[in-house]
């Protein structure tokens, strides 16, 4: 799998570059901010773009806006955006153009590695990657709306249904049943106003009912 | 008793006896003194100037203009009708004269205070600085005492400077000019019947006009001095209007200079620190996933201390957070409390309507405001729900954090006594005039709320 890394600090970079590479995949490029990101991506073309948010020249969403032009130019390229600290806002202008093959996740979660690693291959699958603190605080946000209706624990399996997770991968996070699993899943569609379609798409339109956008 | 000089009780006792031939001979010696003294030829000086220079600063802001108005009356009433050409000059003159004579009022009064600067070494305060041309600087005068107060002296100052120069002119030519006469009788040099003859009494006269002359010019310097105090400096309420305003500036200066502080810290750590502890994290992350073959103790180790990182890399990110959030310049005040709300120990609520920006410095103050009160909840309140309020109103950004705790909070309790907590929370509001008010009753609910000044 090939990709490109957008991190300004030399010392992540260097080492990011290491841990891709021990996990198998294929750095073709690091670069160290968002115009040089956007000349790799462009001519290398790789499955995902790991990109940092603050960058220079300003510090701020260099790499938020940097995704968004990749998201707008390169359908073809996965963007997970690494950062310090997670903001709803800037979730939601990831999500904004398409709910698939993004992430957005804490900067510490590449000490946990296999974790990391397998949200960089979920995301390059056409997954969606959230970290939990960006979660709730989306769920802050959409307090008002239809989510309301859920009980705790159904608003729980759909935080993990946001965060990317498959039936068995929620399973495994909760620790209940496969069929209390999607018990609840069609608990939350029938609650959300979702009527039976396809229920993959669903699961998605109700992700985006959760995101509010 | 060991410490106390000894010495000052007995120069005491003493001094009973000697304290006055001592104290004579010290009046004769400073009155002397006082001839020679720069201080007395600087107030001379000043009182002789003050006389020319009350007489053009009376001339210019009152005789000129009075004169010519009369003038003008005059001849509007009895000036023969043939001489029309003249009275309407005069008129219109008596009219536009005052208008040029206002410009020379502030000039008049920098001459007055050179005069006081250069000979007594004595600084009139300034007056307030207005901005703008100077027509309208002229016109928002005239709407202030601070002008006619400077016309007043310019009047006074004929006065003081005609009376002030007499008098002391009086009192050194008396007594050197006389002195000079009484000494050539004495020794016999110029014996003229037609002079006061030496045994009268301006034997005693002419000595005391002499030595006087010094402590009278000192004393019309003293008059002057508080006349111009009085009504060329600025008043009591200028002078505090002044006051307010430079201590408005420099606190607004502090509190920009605190939070630009709180900026910096913020960009070093996550520069600094927190890449540096991600890196750690990461190679311990790898070390745990990688080393798989190594012994137990040594891998034990490793997972310690990669969960250590990480935790110290969630305490680190958490108190950077807390010090400048990144995203409150870049989108705002709504999208940075997303952050706050949702690390919240209990369910809040928030409602964000704010259509427009503040200064930076506000939306800081307004985050912590959501920040600190969320913490305290979290810490006293034994609250199950809390709301968070965030409204702008008419210049003002309205903040009202509410919880369904126990009530009974008071300004007292701090965290840690330094400006954290409730009282930490006042401070910040006061500190760019806004305002901070707190209800708890006991049982509950609590209310606070915060105004902060905000133009859009």
């Amino acid at each position: 799998m090939r990709i490109v890394i957008a991190e300004d600090s030399i010392l992540l970079r260097a080492g990011l570059t290491k841990l891709l590479a021990d996990g198998g995949f294929d750095v073709v490029d690091a670069v160290g901010d968002a115009e040089q990101l956007l000349r790799a991506v462009g001519e290398h073309r790789p499955d995902v773009a790991l990109i940092d948010v603050r960058m220079p020249p300003t510090h701020t969403d260099e790499g938020i806006r940097a995704a968004l032009v990749i998201r707008h130019q390169y359908p073809g390229v996965a963007v997970l955006v690494l950062s310090q600290y997670v903001e709803e806002r800037y979730a939601t202008d990831l999500l904004s153009i398409r709910t698939s093959g993004v992430g957005y996740l804490l900067k510490d979660r590449v000490a946990h590695v296999s974790d990391f690693l397998d949200a960089l291959r979920r995301v390059a699958a056409g997954g969606t990657v959230l970290d939990p603190e960006v979660v709730a605080q989306l769920l802050v946000r959409h307090r008002d709306n239809p989510i309301d209706r859920l009980t705790p624990r159904e608003q729980e399996v759909l935080r993990l249904m946001a965060e990317g997770r498959s039936n068995n991968g929620i399973v495994d996070a909760l620790r209940v049943s496969h069929s209390a699993v999607e018990k609840y899943i069609s608990s939350i569609l029938t609650k959300l106003d979702l009527p039976p379609t396809d229920t993959d798409h669903r699961r998605v339109l109700a992700v985006l009912k959760f995101l509010g956008s | 008793m060991a410490g106390l000089p000894r010495g000052v009780y007995r120069d005491h006792v003493i001094s009973t006896e000697a304290a006055v031939p001592r104290l004579r001979g010290r009046a004769l010696t400073t009155a002397l003194g006082a001839l020679w003294s720069p201080r007395s030829w600087r107030a001379t000086a000043h009182a002789l100037v003050g006389l020319p220079a009350g007489v053009v600063s009376f001339a210019l802001t009152c005789g000129l203009p009075v004169g010519v108005g009369y003038s003008a009356g005059w001849s509007l009433l009895y000036a023969p009708g043939s001489d029309w050409a003249s009275t309407t000059a005069l008129v219109v003159l008596a009219v536009v004269l005052p208008l040029p004579l206002l410009v020379a009022v502030p000039g008049l009064t920098a001459l007055h205070r050179r005069r006081f600067r250069s000979l007594l070494g004595v600084t009139i305060p300034p007056l307030p600085r207005r901005d703008g041309t100077l027509p309208r600087r002229l016109l928002g005068e005239l709407g202030t005492s601070a002008l006619w107060r400077q016309i007043a002296y310019h009047v006074l100052a004929l006065f003081i400077g005609t009376v002030g120069a007499a008098v002391t002119a009086a009192f050194w030519l008396a007594g050197i000019g006389m002195g000079v006469v009484l000494a050539l009788q004495l020794t016999g040099v110029w014996d003229n019947e037609r002079l006061p003859s030496a045994s009268s009494g301006l034997n005693v006269l002419v000595p005391a006009a002499l030595l006087a002359a010094p402590w009278v010019a000192r004393g019309v310097a003293r008059v002057d001095t508080a006349a111009a105090r009085a009504l060329l400096g600025p008043s009591r309420s200028e002078a505090l209007s002044v006051r307010v305003e430079s201590l408005a500036r420099s606190r607004a200066d502090i509190v920009a200079a605190t939070d630009a502080e709180r900026r910096r810290i913020e960009r070093d750590l996550h520069d600094g620190a927190q890449q540096r502890l991600v890196s750690l994290a990461m190679n311990l992350g790898m070390a745990r996933a990688n080393l798989t073959d190594t012994p137990e103790p040594a891998r034990r180790a490793i997972a310690a201390a990669h969960d250590e990182a990480t935790e110290a890399l969630a305490e680190l990110r958490e108190f950077v957070r807390g010090l400048h959030p990144a995203v409150l310049n870049d989108r705002g005040l709504d999208a940075a409390l997303s952050g706050i709300v949702a690390r919240a120990p209990l369910p809040v609520r928030l409602t964000v309507a704010v259509p427009s920006r503040c200064s930076p410095v506000i939306e800081a103050i307004a985050y912590f405001v959501v920040s600190e009160a969320l913490t305290n909840i979290a810490k006293h309140a034994h609250a199950h729900h809390a709301e968070v309020t965030v409204e702008h109103a008419t210049g003002r950004l309205r903040v009202v954090v509410t919880d369904d705790g126990q009530g009974g909070a008071t300004l007292g309790r701090t965290v840690n006594g330094d400006g954290t907590g409730l009282r930490g929370l006042a401070q910040r509001a006061a500190s760019v005039d806004g305002t901070f008010a707190l209800h708890s009753p006991s049982g509950g609910p609590t209310t606070i709320t915060v105004e902060l000044p905000c133009e859009s």
